[in-house]
């Protein structure tokens, strides 16, 4: 049975939000997910606080609707529970940068087997236009009406130095390469960090400007980790540069789940085991 | 009551505790109960350490100031302890120990050389030393390595043989009947309850005194079938610990006060999301870094009250290691069934306190099932049920979307504003707490002790209690222990206090925090006996307090 993947809950994005892309390529990707054989019930969608988050109400799937900065450590406890399920966490730039940020370095250096978008907007939109990890040196937002004095910090160069296993950017507006990059994401078997510029239509619209500066990493050598660094430098989210989107690196190596070992201990087993630990004790 | 103690103190690094460890397996199998208290400052190397080992022929969960055995492995301890003990038979070793007035040594160094044993196997000369010293049959020192020093048990005999065959017995400790029981610390008996208890997954950061949990469970993970993880700190601690009590697997977390302060948001989105977690709390003295080895009871009042916004929660304080395990199996169960944060409640005395435990004698504690989805109806994760609590299942399972929430949200989990629905859920949640209220009636959660009948009762929580059992004992007073401190046992606690006159507190903090408790709950206490240093009450200190606090 193909199931509604659209709750009936209203959605209170505004038009023209980035968010919109994002919840439509995820939609289209679950249905294909779901044409392939495979059962949505395995998928679990952990999303933070934001504006971005509103989607774990919108799509109709398993979904832990976390605090803000938490989704990585609530799918983590998912996946080691239950290594058999898919996670997806969806999180704003302040959820992933800022108050995560911890978390989010991390996940990388464990490889956890999880896919991470980051709906980067490089504003706070729900708590009305502040500035993130990630906003240009001197945006003006509401806590820094003269300017922001310190310089964003490059996500991708970040979990280049962290250990992620897949490190990819995508664009709200190229939406084809957005689904590719999550599907890819969602395939590849450890960390997988997407960071996805997205448009905020309230408080900080950069359509024109990453309209006139994104291309396609087509060619790039992703088994490379230099030429992903040098890749990963060329724009740092602050000065003029081309923009690079596409998957920058990727490789495979054994995942934080994979090394603990599923436990097979029957209650009546484990009963007796305690008792053995009590005997030894005597 | 027929009691022996043995000090036993060296410098931290000299392996004092498994000394001591060594020594109270001694006196378990002479037939004794016996309780271990150890006092080491926040160092890896150098600094004083001991364990004392209190013996008795009744149970027993605190030290005295009373001494009968030094064994001293340095000058240091002889310095600091027999001011205190002048009449006590000193144990000491002959190479660091030189100003010795009255006992006997023997020199680690010399047996070591003589029988080629290297330097670790020098606390077994010490104990060959107390054991002959304490007039200790050789064969129950030859079943006591055997049994617990598996490893280089045979080197280390030799060693402890050399020391006996010098060591002439000054005081011989008499056996009494009785087979050796279960040597337990707090830590282990929590880790072993909660096992029993059905625990999947064991998370957190180390944190004195929680860490003996973490490194228990998790040097026993595999022949217990766990799964334990040590991330990167206390707020992915509680997170981990929700995401996988999501997924389905009984989670348990644990930590002191100070990493407690970094889990309340996730102790409200447990709350809120209705999502069961076990929270260990041991608390150390505070506030802040405060005394990290040393003991302290400051955190109740915290741990009822934290976390924005209201929600119901459990909390037990178990006083001893038997009531660690049934207490820790039990929280896990109810934690489950009414899917909310329970707290085990302990302290360093119990935590680090190692105890005698009789595994048959721990049964009894009521089991509390969770309900689980029938797979009838479309699942709602927050069902509005007439007792609140809504039926389980976890992703993965065929045709349930499980929506979990840390938003007020609707029966579906999906996120409300709604006037009406917030009330909703709100009173839901408080009909949880109300029946849970009701279920608890089924559990011993205040335990009356000492007289019964007694007009004047000691009125404590946690590891206070031993101490508070002996006191009680000496004057003929009643103790009324509350093991459970939330949701507040009222019935049982007025049951309790029936016939008192004169309601005595004894509390390790400065405010008395169970005092006020109990007057938030029409309970008026008289007096308080507060202790604050980071030391546990000792029985005799303690009886001179209540003494005073009785005719002031």
């Amino acid at each position: 049975m193909t199931r509604n993947l659209i709750t009936p809950a209203q959605n209170t994005w505004c038009p023209g939000c980035g968010n919109f892309a994002i919840q439509h390529t995820l939609k289209d990707i679950l249905a294909g997910l779901e044409k392939e054989g495979r059962s949505l019930d395995d998928v679990v969608l952990v999303t933070g606080i934001g504006c971005h988050a509103k989607i774990a109400d919108y799509l109709n799937i398993n979904s832990v609707y976390t605090l803000h900065g938490r989704t990585i450590p609530v799918a983590t406890g998912i996946k080691l529970a239950n290594p058999k399920l898919t996670v997806i966490c969806c999180a704003g730039d302040g959820d992933a940068y800022a108050e995560g940020l911890d978390h989010l370095i991390f996940a990388a250096k464990r490889n956890i087997d999880l896919t991470m978008i980051v709906h980067n907007n490089r504003v706070y939109g729900l708590t009305t236009g502040q500035y993130t990890p990630t906003s240009p040196l001197g945006f003006k937002g509401k806590s820094t009406p003269a300017g922001t004095t310190e310089y964003p910090f490059n996500p991708l160069e970040l979990m280049l130095a962290s250990g992620a296993t897949y490190i990819a950017r995508g664009y709200t507006r190229k939406m084809p390469q957005l689904a590719q990059l999550i599907r890819q994401g969602i395939a590849h078997k450890g960390f997988a960090f997407i960071d996805v510029l997205q448009i905020c239509a309230s408080f900080f619209n950069m359509t024109e400007y990453y309209q006139s500066r994104v291309y396609d990493l087509a060619g790039h050598d992703t088994a490379d980790f230099e030429k992903a660094c040098a890749k990963a430098r060329e724009w740092d989210y602050n000065r003029d540069a081309p923009i690079a989107l596409g998957v920058f690196f990727e490789r495979s190596l054994p995942t934080f789940d994979d090394r603990y070992p599923a436990r097979d201990v029957s209650a009546g087993e484990s009963t007796r085991r305690i008792r053995d630990l009590f005997e030894a004790a005597r | 009551m027929k009691e022996i103690s043995v000090l036993v103190g060296g410098r931290a690094g000299d392996g004092i505790n498994n000394a001591g460890a060594m020594v109270a397996q001694l006196l378990n199998h002479l037939g004794y109960f016996v309780y271990i208290y150890t006092d080491y400052p926040s160092l890896i190397r150098g600094g004083h350490n001991f364990a004392l080992v209190r013996a008795a022929d009744k149970p027993v969960g605190a030290y005295n100031d009373r001494i009968d055995y030094l064994v001293a492995l340095n000058q240091e301890t002889l310095d600091l302890h027999l001011p205190h003990c002048p009449d006590c038979t000193v144990v000491a070793n002959a190479d660091l120990a030189k100003s010795i007035k009255s006992g006997q040594t023997v020199s680690i160094n010399a047996i070591l050389k003589t029988e080629s044993a290297p330097p670790i196997t020098g606390n077994s000369v010490m104990i060959g030393a107390f054991a002959k010293a304490a007039g200790i049959p050789w064969e129950i020192v030859l079943e006591v390595f055997s049994r617990h020093m598996p490893k280089a048990a045979d080197e280390n005999l030799r060693v402890a043989r050399r020391a006996y065959d010098e060591i002439q017995t000054a005081r011989p400790v008499p056996a009494i009947a009785g087979p050796p029981r279960t040597l337990l610390s707090g830590n282990e008996a929590i880790g072993l309850g909660l096992v029993a208890g059905g625990l999947s997954h064991y998370i957190s950061y180390p944190m004195t005194p929680s860490s003996t949990l973490l490194h228990f469970l998790a040097g026993n993970a595999e022949r217990l079938g766990i799964t334990v993880i040590h991330p990167e700190n206390e707020i992915a601690v509680i997170l981990m610990g929700l995401g996988s009590a999501t997924a389905g697997a009984r989670t348990a977390v644990g930590t002191s006060g100070g990493g407690f302060c970094l889990m309340t948001e996730g102790l409200s989105f447990a709350g809120m999301a209705e999502i069961p977690i076990v929270i260990v709390v041991s608390q150390r003295t505070g506030p802040s870094t405060g005394l990290p080895t040393y003991t302290g009871q400051a955190e109740l009042q915290f741990v009822l009250h934290a976390g924005q916004g209201e929600f119901p929660r459990l909390i037990v304080a178990p006083a001893d290691a038997g009531e660690a395990y049934r207490w820790s199996l039990a929280a896990l169960h109810l934690a489950w069934k009414y899917q909310i944060p329970a707290f085990v409640l302990a302290d360093k005395t119990l935590s680090e306190g190692t105890y005698s435990v009789d595994y048959d004698t721990l049964a009894g504690l009521p089991v509390a099932d969770p309900v689980f989805w029938d797979g009838q109806a479309p699942y709602r994760r927050y069902h509005d049920t007439p007792d609140g609590i809504s039926s389980l299942v976890f992703p993965g399972r065929k045709d349930a979307v499980v929506k979990v929430n840390s938003y007020a949200h609707d029966e579906d989990g999906i996120t409300t504003e709604d006037a009406a629905l917030v009330t909703m859920m709100v009173e839901k949640r408080r009909r949880k707490e109300a029946k849970l209220k009701e279920e608890m009636n089924r559990y011993p959660c205040v335990s009356v002790r000492g007289t019964a009948g007694a007009t004047t009762a000691l009125l404590c929580w946690g590891s206070v209690r031993n101490a508070c059992d002996e006191v009680a004992a000496r004057l003929g007073l009643r103790v009324i222990q509350s093991v459970v401190l939330s949701p507040f046992p009222d019935q049982q606690f007025s049951a309790a206090c029936e016939g008192v006159q004169h309601l005595i507190a004894v509390e390790e903090n400065a405010t008395g925090q169970l005092a006020a408790l109990a007057r938030e709950h029409g309970v008026s206490v008289d007096a308080t006996v507060l202790k604050y240093d980071g030391r546990p009450f000792t029985p005799d200190e303690l009886f001179l307090r209540v003494q005073e606090a009785i005719a002031p």
